[in-house]
């Protein structure tokens, strides 16, 4: 009676990477229970195989189809695989290989080696890769979802831990208010369109705004709505106020993973949704599309919030917290300068460079807490890194990179994400908001400098804990800062195929 | 097709009614079940404006969506109310003004 | 007709969304939020979403509120009550509430007939040509397992999830006791047993 679709109908091949991290999780997830307590090390490596085969398949499309701006949709368009799929994919799986190798010791040494952790973290970078390779907004919504609830389990990991739990309920409480909002604004958008296909409510935008429909403020609040469910995810200024609490109450090893993916998932959805589905939303009288002003006001109030209120933190996972915080105002700025014409490729290529580039420092300067930190989860004050240089001079070094790349110091990953934003910026004209991105990281070196000087230059015991897999994960992560650091190209080529394919 | 006897924006205005009642309740009420049915009611009042206008488009779209949303709604249920029994055992309340361990 | 049951519907929808806020006791809320589900559940059926009111009823009012009751009740009364004098006297109100939502759906269903092909839409047609009623389950599952395929595939990872992550939460003390419980000054003597199984009443 009905025509059943065939597996060459839904385009299998375009979305391997992720199809197969889904496969290697579920597997994962059986074989663990045939893997004895105590040998979970078994449990991390197949974690970081699984991983590693994604990876390779991401970065060998990417390097295929360098020249896509059209994109090839899979899975009748809910999926998108283009070169923007496939550089989320691979920010997205860098980081959780890291985080990976930051948990093992953590987990063993605090009591909570278990397997789950390490099929949840693989299942939560599925849900933002799938943000990343979304075409409609029933994928963003699901993949939001599981992106964000395994990272609610997660958060809640240190067991009749109150902190932890705390953490726990107050991520799913405000993260389930966000999806509300989420949902609502998918409701009217598709009640103004139609359709919750990008491709479709980009088209229906156009009609609507030709025939001056009233239905246009329909869809200027769904958009709002969206907005705001995705700032959540993002910790956008004001639905960052889950940010510090979730951060310094979570297990340090979760921090590290979720405060780089959480975003990266975010701002992926949040590219597709404003310059794919919404480009060209532009109201009567206006030369950007209409949510550009929205989006820089926001991005303007949660770099100075973020930055302002960094300064005044002693504990450095809460530091961190407010610095995530202005980091998205940053990536805000290349967001918004997507709404101008012409620009969105560009300010779309800035974002995937300041992620990039944010994965490794982040997950880096979480990982350099998890050795400072205790096994009883305490020893994270900024007052706990005095005299860490004498100590562990390595490691000193490794979070001094960190801070600099951080603080957007030349020659390190960061000076050249926050280089591509503004320029991305002053592309689309939004000069204030970019004149306060680079003011406030001026404030910014303050507190990023004061950790490197409590290591280097104050007295103190300054002991850490480092083992193997760790040590491994701030390398890599060091190095990796400074690579692209000292070569922005290898960055800017990446991303140079980057394209979305509008209106596709 | 004739106009519905109930046009789509009576169904739209009760549902964006019972949303801001269950955003009033999460940000009101103390209590974390609660605060979690004032979710719930949220969501629900997103799935009727998307039945309702997906009667309007005559397309199965917003059905679709309803039915994600409902086993979204699932899980964040069966995680949520977990949560819960963890944090109820370890602190004896799941009042949420009690959630204050962390201060700037 | 249409227009008066809405107002009606739509005033149980409301008042129970605002009873189930104000309620002191959490198992009342529990209550009203059921039958506000049910309430929303009407509406499907008056917008030709048949398959969806079934839906919302068996999963929404059946299965996850039985979940929130449930909760409550494990939690047992302190967190949730005032006063405690005899545990089961919601349970006429309850049976009195399932009653009316048994009544409402059943006179709907017999009002208004064939249920899936109410309502004045045009069927859609399959790709042989086949009509499928809007709002129907052969619709609803048509576009399931063609269109929307993939967040299909996707939810069904998330439940995967949700059930892992309940366990892994809510584990009790069968596994090793990590070493040192720093945050939780004076572990309460009750920590220490089990509780499921007794409500924090007893």
């Amino acid at each position: 009676m009905f025509t059943v679709p065939s597996l060459s109908d839904l385009n299998l091949a375009a979305t391997l990477p992720a199809t197969l991290l889904a496969l290697g999780a579920s597997v994962l997830l059986v074989l663990d229970l045939f893997v004895p307590k105590g040998r979970k090390a078994l449990t991390a490596w197949l974690a970081l195989a699984v991983l590693g085969v994604s990876l390779i398949v991401a970065l060998l499309s990417l390097g295929d189809v360098v020249d896509l701006g059209t994109g090839e949709g899979a899975f009748f368009g809910l999926y998108i695989a283009d070169s923007f799929t496939d550089a989320v994919s691979v920010i997205v799986l860098v980081t959780a290989m890291l985080g990976v190798a930051v948990a093992y010791n953590y987990l063993e040494r605090t009591g909570m080696q278990r397997g789950e952790y390490y099929v949840l973290l693989l299942f939560s970078a599925l849900g933002a890769m799938l943000m990343g390779a979304a075409g409609d907004l029933v994928t963003v919504f699901v993949a939001l979802e599981l992106l964000s609830i395994p990272l609610y389990i997660l958060s809640g990991f240190r067991w009749r831990d109150e902190g932890s739990e705390e953490s726990a309920l107050k991520y799913f409480i405000l993260g389930a208010f966000a999806s509300g909002f989420l949902v609502y604004g998918i409701a009217l958008i598709y009640g103004a369109t139609g359709t919750t296909a990008f491709g479709g409510i980009w088209a229906a935008t156009r009609d609507l705004l030709a025939a001056d429909a009233a239905t246009k403020y329909v869809l200027l609040l769904g958009a709002g709505m969206v907005l705001a469910g995705l700032g959540f995810k993002v910790a956008a200024v004001p639905f960052h106020m889950w940010t510090p609490d979730v951060y310094q109450g979570a297990p340090t090893s979760v921090v590290a993973y979720m405060s780089v993916a959480a975003k990266v998932g975010g701002f992926a959805a949040l590219v597709r949704v404003l310059a794919w589905g919404l480009p060209d939303f532009v109201l009567s009288g206006q030369s950007a599309a209409a949510w550009q002003s929205t989006v820089w006001l926001i991005a303007a109030l949660t770099m100075i919030l973020g930055n302002v209120v960094a300064v005044a933190q002693n504990n450095l996972k809460r530091l961190l917290a407010y610095s995530s915080i202005a980091h998205a105002g940053y990536i805000l700025i290349a967001v918004a300068a997507m709404g101008t014409a012409g620009v969105a490729n560009e300010a779309a290529r800035a974002v995937v460079i300041y992620l990039m580039a944010y994965a490794f420092t982040n997950v880096g300067a979480f990982a350099v807490i998890v050795a400072v930190e205790r096994d009883d989860g305490g020893h994270t004050d900024i007052d706990n890194v005095r005299g860490l240089a004498k100590e562990q001079p390595v490691l000193a070094a490794s979070m001094a990179v960190f801070m600099l790349s951080l603080a957007g110091v030349p020659l390190t990953a960061g000076f050249v994400g926050k280089w591509f934003v503004f320029k991305a910026g002053l592309a689309a004209d939004l000069v204030p908001v970019t004149v306060i991105g680079v003011l406030t990281s001026a404030i910014s070196a303050y507190y990023y400098l004061r950790v490197i000087w409590f290591m280097y230059f104050e007295e103190g015991e300054g002991k850490a804990q480092i083992a193997w897999p760790l040590a491994w994960g701030i390398s890599v992560a060091a190095i990796g800062t400074l690579i692209l650091g000292f070569f922005p190209y290898l960055l800017s080529d990446m991303a140079r195929g980057i394209a979305l394919a509008f209106g596709g | 097709m004739e106009a519905p006897a109930v046009a789509t924006e009576l169904y739209v205005l009760l549902s964006a009614v019972l949303f801001i009642l269950g955003a009033l309740g999460v940000l009101l009420r103390r209590n974390a079940i609660l605060v979690f049915m004032s979710v719930e009611l949220m969501l629900n009042a997103a799935n009727l404006a998307l039945v309702a206008f997906a009667r309007q488009w005559g397309n199965g779209g917003g059905h679709l969506m309803v039915f994600f949303v409902m086993t979204v709604a699932a899980a964040e249920v069966a995680v949520g109310l977990a949560l819960i029994v963890a944090i109820y055992r370890t602190k004896k309340s799941i009042d949420i003004d009690l959630l204050h361990r962390f201060k700037d | 007709m249409e227009l008066t049951l809405f107002v009606i519907v739509g005033a149980i929808a409301l008042l129970s969304a605002v009873m189930m806020l104000i309620s002191e006791n959490a198992v009342y809320s529990a209550l009203f939020l059921i039958l506000n589900f049910a309430a929303i559940a009407f509406f499907y059926l008056m917008l030709d979403a048949g398959f969806l009111a079934m839906v919302q009823l068996a999963v929404y009012a059946g299965a996850i509120m039985v979940l929130f009751l449930f909760v409550i009740m494990l939690l047992g009364a302190d967190p949730v009550r005032h006063t405690t004098p005899r545990k089961l006297r919601w349970l006429p109100k309850a049976a009195m509430v399932l009653a009316v939502i048994f009544l409402l759906t059943a006179s709907v269903a017999i009002i208004r007939g064939d249920v899936g092909a109410v309502g004045g839409v045009a069927p859609t047609l399959t790709a042989d040509g086949q009509p499928l009623s809007f709002g129907s389950p052969a619709h609803i599952g048509w576009l399931l397992f063609t269109r929307y395929v993939l967040p299909l595939e996707i939810v069904a990872l998330l439940l995967l999830v949700a059930m892992v992550g309940a366990i892994v939460l809510t584990r009790d003390s069968v596994g090793k006791r990590p070493p040192v419980v720093r945050r939780l000054a004076n572990p309460p003597a009750e920590l220490e047993r089990p509780i499921v199984g007794e409500s924090g009443q007893s």
